[in-house]
């Protein structure tokens, strides 16, 4: 049924479709709509045969998910920016053990300095604790990516975090296509799990293992991430069979077939893009783009077929590797090893800095005609940086950085972009 | 596509009023989105939010920096903020007032090189004759309504209806109607 309605309602809506069976989480910034949502839904007596569960911190969350999904039920929660951090070592403990939790993380920037604000800090700084991460570019695949994930997480008994753009997406309201539940039961089928913590058969979960075995478990974890790269088209098809419609699956081209410039994005970003692309393609330039939508497991084969013939790659993130770069980049650039081309890592967005057309047509000029940078913050007030710089090489004492920038560049509640 | 941009403060509904018009174009069959800008959330500290309408997907997330119209909940932004920014010429401008533009000392923007297309609507006194509480949103997007015709009226209050319950909406659907008629009063006058 379409629908105008709000990204974290949306999402909302789908994981209520997927017959959560316990959904746990802690309601305070940074937390979205999402689980409020879910929580109106299993108070109203919509969502039944669900235990909503309120924990005391983001910790609690994931551990009570654990708790959860190692019981044989069907566990979501969602979180994002510090609320992931918080929570960082149980997340780490839900891969590690196998366990098919899905978690919503509503992209935002990690602090200091404080920051509510978009950018992919946050989701990044859990690329290697082991959950498959799945990028949304819409609020429709953002939908469509939770009932995908269920179904992933379960046949490999990984966890899947579904990566929807704070704010971008999770605070817009667009129009969504949201199935029914015979649609979704006919394509998610109940949870059957691997391992079940059960009094009638009891096993234990979670053992010391040492050196003897360890690198086993975390191979067998590596393997099944390679798994999920067959997988994970194979149900973005199935998917596409049973809803009509593309949503999900490895990496999207647009218009990059022929293109001597590729950018790769990922997230919301990639319809920004598209629109410059078209814009650039109408006056002759050759031109496309890619957006990966399954960060873990990376997928370099399909990337270096979509790639290959490409002059020049620009990588456009959303969160910088502090003293190297772009994260994004090292995976595109050992997706092309071996290959020669130009490739250029663009830091863009940061703590919700809006990324404009205009200023994307200027970067992708530039990389065009190859004067870009290896690596280039989009739209960095160079005047700010210098002046900050310059203050900091005349005096000892010249106190914290981020308030002396604010000081300098005055309110900012009166800017437009 | 037609590009909206809401300027007021928190509390005044000017995410909601982006979301009612999203769902108004939504009932004509055609795509929109809305967003907020994301700012402090906090009582009277400057709020935006954005609309944009078209007949095809939007894809575009970058916030309305060159908006068709320009709505403006809380007039004392205006000596704050640069509301005015990226407004093209021919622009509509709405402002939530009791006084003309000329009296707002605003006049030079309408009969100036911008020739913008500016209408007051006295949607605070309208929201607190009709519902009772200073919330000017539904005034105004009527008044948008009106004067750009880009949205039916009947779309506004079948959105209107969706937002709120029963007995609150009915009272925001009088708010929106006489705002209209104010609003198409003032039609001939701007758009001469």
């Amino acid at each position: 049924m379409l629908k105008q309605t709000e990204g974290s309602h949306a999402v909302a809506e789908a994981v209520a479709l997927c017959r959560p069976q316990v959904i746990c989480a802690y309601p305070i910034t940074p937390q979205t709509h999402i689980v409020e949502g879910l929580g109106e839904m299993v108070k109203a007596g919509e969502l039944t045969n669900c235990e909503f569960i309120n924990v005391e911190s983001e910790f609690a969350a994931m551990s009570v998910a654990i708790g959860a999904s190692a019981a044989g039920v069907r566990t979501y929660t969602a979180t994002s920016s510090q609320g992931l951090l918080f929570m960082a070592e149980a997340v780490y403990n839900a891969a590690g053990l196998g366990l098919p939790i899905v978690m919503t993380i509503g992209n935002r920037a990690i602090g200091a300095p404080i920051n509510i604000w978009n950018d992919h800090s946050d989701s990044m700084s859990m690329r290697d604790a082991g959950w498959i991460q799945l990028f949304a570019e819409t609020n429709q695949e953002a939908l469509d990516l939770h009932i995908q994930a269920f179904r992933l997480a379960e046949e490999l008994s990984c966890p899947v975090m579904v990566c929807m753009d704070g704010f971008i997406l999770t605070h817009a309201y667009d129009r969504v296509d949201v199935p029914t539940q015979e649609q979704v039961d006919a394509y998610l089928p109940p949870y059957q799990p691997r391992q079940i913590l059960d009094t009638a058969d009891p096993v234990s979960i979670g053992a010391l293992v040492g050196p003897e075995a360890f690198t086993e478990v975390r191979y067998l974890q590596h393997h099944k991430q390679l798994r999920a790269l067959g997988l994970i088209p194979q149900l973005a098809a199935a998917f596409r069979e049973r809803f009509g419609r593309d949503s999900g699956g490895l990496i999207r081209s647009y218009r990059a077939e022929d293109a001597e410039t590729i950018v790769v994005a990922l997230g919301s970003v990639n319809g920004t893009v598209q629109e410059v692309v078209d814009e650039m393609r109408s006056e002759g330039s050759l031109i496309g783009s890619v957006s990966i939508c399954s960060f873990r497991p990376f997928p370099l084969a399909v990337l270096r077929e979509a790639l290959q013939h490409a002059k020049r790659v620009v990588v456009l993130e959303k969160c910088l590797a502090v003293g190297l770069g772009g994260i994004v980049s090292d995976g595109v650039r050992k997706s092309l090893s071996s290959i020669v081309l130009n490739g250029y890592t663009v830091i863009a967005g940061l703590g919700g800095r809006a990324i404009t057309r205009a200023s994307l047509r200027r970067l992708f000029e530039d990389a065009e005609r190859d004067e870009l940078e290896q690596v280039t913050f989009l739209d960095l007030n160079a005047d700010v940086v210098s002046y900050e710089l310059e203050r900091e090489s005349k005096a000892r004492r010249t106190g914290p950085t981020a308030e002396a920038i604010l000081r300098r560049i005055g309110t900012v509640a009166s800017g437009i972009g | 596509m037609f590009q909206i941009r809401i300027h007021g403060r928190g509390g005044q509904g000017v995410v909601s009023g982006a979301e009612m018009l999203s769902v108004a174009a939504f009932l004509e069959g055609r795509y929109a989105q809305a967003f907020p800008s994301f700012g402090s959330e906090r009582m009277g500290a400057p709020v935006m939010a954005f609309c944009r309408i078209d007949d095809k997907e939007i894809r575009l997330r970058e916030p309305v920096l060159a908006p068709d119209a320009l709505i403006i909940q809380d007039p004392t932004l205006l000596h704050q903020v640069d509301l005015f920014n990226g407004v093209p010429k021919r622009g509509y401008i709405l402002i939530n007032s009791t006084r003309s533009f000329d009296e707002l000392g605003l006049g030079g923007f309408a009969r100036g090189v911008q020739q913008y297309r500016m209408c007051t609507v006295p949607a605070t006194d309208l929201a607190l004759k009709h519902v009772g509480r200073s919330v000017p949103n539904v005034p105004l997007l009527a008044g948008f309504a009106a004067v750009t015709g880009v949205i039916a009226l009947p779309s506004l209050v079948a959105a209107i209806r969706q937002k709120f319950p029963a007995a609150l909406a009915e009272k925001n659907v009088g708010a929106a109607t006489e705002a209209f008629e104010i609003a198409s009063r003032a039609k001939e006058t701007i758009d001469a």
